[in-house]
């Protein structure tokens, strides 16, 4: 399975549209500007997570920071912004040595960070202009009084050099999320932030609202801002960044210009191994029917969802964010409990009411929200492998603690989970290896049906390739997998038969290689409004 | 270098400070107060601990499942004159004095789960309500007087019953092993203490208990009945709390009014001291048993130093400040770096 990333299909991401802009674009770099890390090491627990690293970024780029998970680009970037203190190195703006405690050291110096999450940073009783100078206002050496005019003008002046237009008075309860980006992205302006760190900033946007957040990135980098992008998704890497570093292990591993790399490079240093292993398809025979879903429906988000999966096949369900997949997975396996339709499992009709009446009948769940649904972060690899399985490990209600740590060592080799011993807590362990965890306590289950809601979320691609063959080898022992997912790519790769689901249906069926990326594309944001030539 | 130390020191603070506090307090009252060392008195302070501790236990269990239990005070209260009128006003048997305060506790761990786990009130004001809700039954019940033997009621008859002696022993007797004998109450802390916190570490049950108060949502999509490990533990935190009220009556030899009301700041402080036991950082029965521990030897010494029983709230509420302070601090320390 080839997989080239400049066919993907949408085609404001191509990468000449973007660079053409650039090209035009003013620049107000000045190497007083640029960022430099120099010789960052870092150890959790003696496990060295960042080697003696030199990162260095200039002001006016777009400089994407890549790695798979663990490969220390958190680690780093944590640093930066004052969250964790290097055990070694220092860190420069221009020949100014920069000294951070702490995020509010890193925030005075210049130096912020963009999260998901922006609800947290917004105050949502406020106007938009009141959260754009809100840094401002709270500083101590102000002024007492608050000028409503000065703070008008100022944001004004933040809002226009962002190229955004919302109205200064509208509250930012009302806003949208793509919106209440944007009064963030104005506030680290209004700061005369020097560095901003985008952390994976398209992940909850759809495909307009990441086109309109990276039209804000530009105008940043235009003004002389290091921006430092990071992300999992490397179309938007090749048509937005002007340099790429890439980590692996703990170390910078590769560093170049966009322009003079491709994507099977980045992926090759990223990896250390060759591209071609990305999608493992494992073959395995298929059989009778397992579970068949016949017209559930659960509000507006579900309607009357059909579809079968046999033994030994991997079912797709791709749709765009939103598009009603991971409250069909929910449905599936009890966590929430279906209005109209059927459901059976090996002709048994299953009404499950619960998630452990699914699981008792073979139908188990690895959800999207890893850390807050899938694992126990505060417990060891041991007791989170062990927790569906605690009664077979029991006898006489008490768990057998050697049986158990046989089972969590022996699923820890087979799904190379990288830790230092399985009594380590889950927290620690980077995002590929939380997910391992996260299906791991299920392969020793009888379950028949892994219902898989966005398996690779978050997760690097070494860790990707492993979710595969984790998958391939679940198929041969003739299990029936559910796939839901955003990733077309994906589907084509691995998937025996892929569904398109659109608000809340299924809108389309393919056979495997019957599809191409650019059809799924097609019908998963156009639903049945049209047919693909 | 400056801040290794530093947290160094905070972590060390945290795994034995309740330990070296508890062994400073005891060194302390042992040199000011000569009688304070001696067997008899020790054994009293075990003997008055015992009751905390089955209330502290309850409390633990619901903190476990990442609730919390404030009706424990209340439900001791009001299984102590249930249990006393049982023997004074109706004379029933022995089997059924014991069995009822149990019901009553479960049934008032049933009223809570139903309200927590069904309508999903905070745990905090739906214990709050019904912390007021059976303080004023157990008072409605007595009429505000205390049950005691041949108690005389209002119009002027006398109650036909005493407390049995063979009840009594329960709070008093003392069962004796070769050289030395420990005294009834004592005996079943420890026994509860051992079997709680075995149960606690490694029984199915157990590991259930604290994934679901670990994170309720991945406990739930694991399989595992959330709604029932939550309602159990209320009713077992409903049950222990009834079991500190049947040795309440059989150590005093009435029915007190009000009598568990101090009990549930004291439980309180015992499971939140017990959090930074050996550092454990989460509820945990030992802890608990060497929080009430230090809570028992500090009112025991304090009595002995003639200070008034109205000032030992500001001690324990002190205690209590200084545990959560150590816990959250080092908690929220461990979180963020």
């Amino acid at each position: 399975m080839t997989n080239s990333f400049d066919a993907q299909p949408d085609n404001a991401f191509s990468a000449n549209a973007a660079r053409t802009e650039r090209g035009a674009a003013l620049r107000a770099s000045s190497p007083d500007d640029n960022l430099y890390m120099l010789g960052i090491s870092k150890s959790f627990n003696g496990v060295a997570a960042l080697h003696s690293v030199s990162f260095t970024a200039s002001s006016g780029e777009i400089h994407a920071l890549l790695g798979a998970n663990g490969a220390g680009k958190s680690t780093l970037m944590k640093i930066l912004s004052g969250a964790y203190r290097a055990d070694v190195g220092n860190i420069h703006i221009g020949s100014r040595p920069l000294h951070i405690k702490s995020p509010a050291d890193a925030k005075r110096q210049g130096i912020h960070c963009v999260y998901q999450e922006v609800d947290t940073a917004l105050v949502p009783q406020l106007t938009v202009a009141e959260n754009i100078m809100m840094d401002r206002m709270g500083q101590a050496n102000r002024s007492w009084w608050v000028s409503p005019r000065r703070i008008r003008q100022e944001a004004e002046k933040a809002m226009q050099s962002l190229g955004a237009a919302i109205p200064l008075t509208k509250r930012v309860e009302q806003c949208t999320l793509a919106e209440k980006q944007m009064v963030l992205l104005a506030r680290i302006l209004a700061e005369q932030a020097k560095v901003v760190i985008f952390d994976e900033p398209t992940a909850p946007l759809s495909h307009e609202e990441a086109m309109r957040l990276f039209q804000m990135m530009r105008s940043m980098r235009d003004l002389g801002v290091v921006v430092i992008f990071i992300s999992h998704r490397l179309p938007e890497v090749f048509a937005e960044s002007d340099r790429i570093t890439i980590m692996r292990d703990g170390q910078i591993v590769h560093s170049s210009q966009t322009d003079e790399t491709t994507p099977e490079e980045v992926v090759r240093h990223m990896l250390g191994k060759t591209f071609e292993e990305e999608f493992p398809k494992e073959q395995a025979v298929i059989g009778d029917v397992l579970l068949q879903v016949q017209g559930i429906t659960r509000g507006r988000k579900v309607r009357d969802v059909s579809f079968d999966v046999r033994q030994g096949e991997i079912v797709g369900i791709v749709g765009v964010v939103g598009a009603g997949k991971t409250e069909l997975s929910r449905l599936l396996t009890g966590v929430d409990v279906y209005e109209r339709g059927s459901m059976s499992l090996n002709g048994v009709p299953l009404i499950p009411k619960e998630p452990a009446d699914a699981v008792r009948a073979g139908i188990v769940l690895v959800p999207e929200e890893r850390r807050k649904q899938g694992v126990f972060v505060q417990e060891s690899i041991q007791h989170n492998i062990s927790v569906p399985l605690l009664k077979a490990l029991s006898l006489l209600g008490f768990v057998r603690k050697r049986n158990e740590s046989c089972l969590a060592e022996q699923m820890r080799d087979r799904l190379t989970i990288k830790s230092s011993s399985v009594k380590q807590e889950v927290k620690y362990l980077s995002g590929g290896n939380q997910q391992k965890v996260s299906i791991g306590k299920w392969l020793e289950t009888p379950a028949h049906v892994y219902v898989l809601d966005e398996p690779t979320k978050g997760v690097d691609i070494g860790a990707k390739s492993d979710m595969f063959r984790i998958i391939g080898k679940l198929v041969q022992q003739g299990k029936g997998i559910v796939y839901l997912t955003c990733e077309f790519n994906e589907v084509i790769g691995i998937a025996d038969r892929i569904y398109v689901m659109y608000d809340g249906e299924l809108v389309q069926a393919f056979q495997r290689n019957e599809v191409t990326q650019e059809q799924l594309m097609f019908y998963a944001s156009a639903g049945q409004g049209g047919e693909w030539k | 270098m400056n801040t290794g130390f530093k947290d160094r020191l905070l972590n060390f603070c945290f795994r034995y400070g309740a330990i070296i506090v508890i062994i400073g307090v005891v060194a302390f009252f042992s040199v000011r107060l000569p009688y304070f060392f001696s067997s008899a008195n020790l054994a009293d302070i075990l003997r008055s601990i015992s009751i905390v501790t089955f209330v502290a236990i309850g409390v633990t269990l619901s903190l476990i499942v990442d609730g919390f239990d404030l009706s424990v005070g209340s439900t001791v209260s009001l299984t102590t004159v249930v249990t006393a009128s049982l023997m004074i006003w109706y004379e029933m048997p022995l089997v059924i004095v014991i069995i009822v305060p149990l019901l009553v506790g479960a049934v008032i761990g049933c009223i809570n789960a139903f309200f927590i786990v069904k309508l999903r009130i905070p745990d905090l004001l739906t214990t709050l309500a019904v912390m007021y809700i059976v303080a004023g039954i157990h008072k409605t019940y007595t009429k505000g007087y205390t049950v005691y033997n041949n108690m005389q009621f209002e119009d002027g008859t006398k109650a036909p019953g005493k407390m049995y002696e063979s009840f009594l022993q329960l709070g008093k007797g003392e069962v004796s092993f070769g050289f030395f004998s420990v005294p009834i109450p004592v005996l079943l802390m420890l026994i509860a203490v051992i079997g709680v916190h075995v149960m606690l570490k490694h029984s199915r049950f157990g590991r259930q208990m604290y994934m679901t108060g670990g994170n309720e949502e991945a406990a739930r999509l694991s399989g595992i009945r959330i709604n029932r490990i939550r309602t159990i533990a209320y009713i077992l935190s409903g049950m222990c709390a009834a079991i500190g009220g049947l040795i309440y009556a059989a150590r005093v030899g009435s029915g007190q009014i009000d009598a568990g009301s101090p009990l549930l700041m004291e439980a309180v402080a015992a499971v939140f001291v017990g959090f930074s036991v050996f550092g454990a950082g989460k509820p945990n029965i030992i802890g608990t048993f060497f929080g009430s521990v230090l809570i028992g030897v500090l009112v025991n010494g304090l009595t002995m130093m003639n200070l008034q029983y109205y000032t030992h709230d500001i001690v324990k509420g002190t205690v209590l400040i200084l545990a959560l302070a150590v816990t959250f601090y080092v908690i929220h320390r461990a979180r963020t770096a």
